[in-house]
């Protein structure tokens, strides 16, 4: 790896110390002491087991949605629809855990295939709506979360409302049995983490060492050399798209079963927008994204208790996170400051 | 109003698209701006019309330099241009368009828009309602409100860009007689650029020629179209004797195929390529050939007509079907057509192998493709992306990711933007193919390709197809004749 190679591998720090500063510039001219912030912020974040934990409980789902975007990512997919897909998983998941009675053994791996069987569908139909109905996966996305959050409502108030009468918040809780296992009394279930290091695994070979991964990385770059190489555009983008849809669903399975017992209201808390802005930031240096999942899950569950030891809001971590994307969009790119940037020579012999 | 361009250049990186070229115009007079497809004309009248600057050389518009910083910038120094493409917004109606240019005001006057209008559209009788959308317009009515519209803002001098495809034979004697006027009557300078030398020669009083970005010269005309097409094609070459070669059965046919594209009508194609011929079609950028190409590789769908493939009907079958069928097509835009740029040279070779497996075996691809940068002389290493490579080197890929044996090989300027030694390398190749009894269908722009290559030669003039002339018994002079549309 030469300075430029490495230069663009370590990018994404740039845009996070800078949405750092930035921040800090802000809360010093609102009166406050940024290392105060900091500090209470990794308090919140890491200052004990429990809090640890759910970082990594947090962590998981986004992990496995942010995972499967990069599939659709580079195919050349917006799959905005992510969220919807998570919420498809979790109501399918529910579903299982209220109406099939049963051991565990045999109810967890029954949740976790219908909640990414049916996420991968709603997935599937966002990318069937644009290959055949022209609608653009971003629109056809946006109302599919929609219609997934309005199935949601329906059920909670409706058919899955707790015996004890509607409350709008959520179904009751699921047998035990039905329940992820967890990791003392924490919301972190072990095998979440096992299912998100197999799908990393898996999305990294699939990426980089099957045919259908090039024929992907072919589409995203242009679609009409790849069509005009042989690849079906169609067929691909459906399946980027389903791929994505079941991770998606798994990671909604994950909420239900093991971040709360039962299925809510807001699910998936806007789990799959932040997933995209994972993928954003990591820019397809994929070993980036559990970090950079990592780093917003400990952001997001550091500010959370904020104001409980500072005068600040707890909002800090949602400024501190939408900072951080204006500064990846802003100097997302090495060129941007002329470093890494290719020569005129590069580029005239390109041509 | 006297313009003259003086020495101007414009380089696209290596690509120098205007080499010093230095013109006259005077008013009351029409020039045609003739010149074979990257001669440089539509460079040099974006320019003119503002649209990009030269990189040097100057604008003299009655003797004092200017200089254009958009192309409203241009038209109110009086010089405006109808482009191919016209620039309106097709959503927005006729006179909301009209409008957007001219009136800056935050209440628009439309009374006074829509008379004023009116009087200028009745003036030279053209035929458009202010009140309808532009989308609702065919292409001459949206070219006679650009017209208009430029007009109306000052233009002295009016530069039209191939004012006559798409347009049908009413409007365009309106479009003449609006010239005839505009330049005899109204003392304006009118700038023609087209390919069809007929209407040069009906319409202009004087001709300048662009050959691969220089002026080759001037010339009154009517004159002789050999002339034309003499200064536009260069010298006729000295003939290659070609090695004879046994035709095989018929590989393509076509049957009473027509195509309709919004721009142009292809009509009543029949057509026939035996294995181990190689077919030329010519004519001039948009006349149907890369339309034909695009039907046969099943990019286009035809309508009207059967294509067959060695008897059997493949008209509705899909680019994939008949690419697995042994049909190959390389368009002639590499890294937006055939290329993916980022992808490397090993990554193109392994998606374009006939079979797949589930996991791809890089080393074996490595081995694959460091043969066939050598068997093709491709300067780059199997991890090159296709984007580093040179124009040539992008070319010489594309054949390599051509799979074998094949059945119909369809080529779009097989060798355009190569040179002499690259040229003969990738004919040789593809009369190594003819020798398998692959059928060749390829487009070029030069004539002297065409008649040198080919066993078999067709133009295309507007969508109509030629009668089919021997490339042994032709020359560029019958070409130039079939190209300009006469018989």
């Amino acid at each position: 790896m030469n300075f430029k190679q490495s230069i663009r591998w370590f990018w994404p720090i740039i845009p996070i110390l800078g949405a750092l500063i930035f921040t800090a510039v802000l809360l010093i001219l609102f009166g406050a002491s940024p290392l105060e912030a900091a500090q209470s912020m990794w308090r919140g974040a890491f200052g004990d087991q429990s809090k640890t934990l759910s970082v990594l409980a947090f962590w998981i789902p986004l992990l496995l949605s942010s995972v499967g975007l990069l599939v659709t990512f580079t195919a050349g997919l917006w799959n905005i629809g992510v969220e919807g897909q998570i919420v498809m998983g979790a109501i399918a998941a529910s579903w299982v855990a209220l109406k099939f009675p049963g051991p565990q053994f045999l109810l967890i791996p029954l949740e976790i295939m219908a909640a990414m069987l049916a996420a991968a569908l709603w997935a599937g139909l966002t990318a069937i709506l644009k290959t055949r109905g022209g609608v653009h996966e971003i629109f056809g996305g946006l109302a599919l979360n929609n219609l997934a959050i309005i199935l949601t409502n329906y059920l909670i108030s409706g058919p899955w409302q707790p015996p004890e009468g509607g409350t709008f918040r959520g179904t009751q809780p699921f047998q035990a049995a039905a329940l992820l296992p967890r990791f003392a009394e924490s919301r972190f279930s072990p095998i979440s983490f096992v299912f998100a290091v197999i799908a990393f695994g898996l999305i990294i070979l699939a990426l980089r060492g099957t045919v259908w991964g090039l024929k992907l990385r072919a589409l995203g770059k242009n679609p009409r050399s790849a069509f005009l190489l042989g690849v079906s555009s169609e067929r691909e983008a459906i399946l980027a798209m389903m791929f994505c849809g079941a991770l998606a669903g798994l990671g909604g399975a994950v909420r239900v079963l093991s971040w709360f017992d039962s299925l809510r209201q807001s699910i998936s808390g806007g789990i799959g927008f932040l997933a995209l802005l994972v993928v954003m930031l990591a820019s397809f240096r994929m070993f980036w994204v559990p970090l950079i999942a990592l780093f917003f899950s400990a952001v997001l569950n550091g500010s959370i208790s904020l104001q409980l030891r500072t005068q600040l809001h707890s909002s800090l971590g949602g400024v501190l996170t939408g900072v951080l994307v204006l500064f990846m969009l802003l100097f997302g790119n090495p060129g941007v400051l002329r470093i890494g940037k290719r020569s005129k020579e590069e580029v005239r012999d390109e041509r | 109003m006297q313009v003259e361009l003086q020495d101007i250049h414009k380089f696209f990186g290596p690509v120098k698209a205007n080499a010093g070229i230095s013109l006259q115009f005077e008013g009351s007079k029409v020039y045609g701006l003739l010149g074979e497809n990257g001669a440089g004309k539509s460079t040099l009248m974006k320019i003119l019309s503002g649209y990009q600057p030269a990189d040097r050389g100057q604008i003299i518009l009655d003797s004092k330099p200017t200089y254009f910083v958009s192309p409203a910038n241009a038209l109110t120094q009086g010089i405006g241009m109808v482009y191919q493409d016209p620039l309106d917004i097709p959503p927005l109606r006729v006179i909301d368009n009209y409008l957007l240019a001219k009136d800056k005001k935050l209440i628009l006057n439309y009374q006074a828009a829509k008379k004023e209008m009116k009087d200028l559209l009745s003036k030279y009788n053209f035929d458009v309602d202010p009140d309808y959308l532009i989308e609702s317009l065919s292409l001459g009515q949206r070219q006679q409100l650009e017209l208009v519209r430029l007009l109306s803002g000052g233009a002295e001098l009016l530069i039209l860009d191939e004012p006559t495809t798409g347009i049908s034979a009413e409007q365009k004697e309106v479009l003449f007689d609006s010239i005839r006027r505009l330049a005899y009557d109204e003392g304006k300078t009118v700038i023609l650029v087209s390919h069809k030398l007929d209407e040069v020669q009906e319409l202009c009083d004087y001709a300048y020629v662009l050959r691969q970005g220089k002026l080759v010269g001037g010339i009154k005309v009517p004159c002789p179209n050999e002339r034309l097409v003499e200064m536009m094609f260069g010298q006729i070459p000295v003939r290659e004797v070609r090695p004879d070669h046994e035709l095989g059965k018929t590989v393509l046919e076509l049957k009473n195929l027509s195509i309709e594209t919004p721009r142009l009508t292809v009509q009543n194609i029949n057509l026939e390529v035996k294995s181990g011929e190689v077919f030329g079609l010519a004519g001039l950028e948009g006349s149907g050939q890369k339309l034909l190409l695009q039907a046969c590789a099943g990019l286009l769908r035809p309508s009207q007509g059967n294509l067959l493939l060695q008897d059997e009907e493949i008209t509705n079958w899909s680019y994939h079907h008949r690419q697995q069928a042994g049909v190959a097509y390389l368009a002639a835009g590499r890294l937006e057509e055939g290329l993916v740029a980022g992808l490397s040279i090993t990554e193109h070779i392994v998606l374009a192998q006939p079979k797949h497996d589930f996991l791809v075996d890089w080393r074996a691809a490595r081995d694959i493709t460091t043969e066939r940068i050598k068997t093709y002389q491709i300067v780059g290493r199997p991890d090159s992306t296709a984007d580093q490579l040179s124009g040539g080197n992008q070319q010489r890929l594309l054949f390599s990711l051509l799979n074998s044996p094949l059945k119909l090989l369809l080529l779009e300027h097989p060798t355009r933007g190569l040179d002499i030694r690259s040229t003969d390398w990738i004919w040789g190749l593809l009369n190594e193919r003819r020798k398998d009894g692959t059928a060749i269908l390829f487009m070029s722009a030069d004539l002297d390709e065409v008649i040198e290559r080919s066993d078999r030669i067709a133009v295309l003039s507007g969508g109509v197809m030629s009668r089919i002339v021997n490339a042994k018994e032709t020359t560029v002079d019958e070409l130039g004749h079939l190209i300009g549309g006469q018989a």
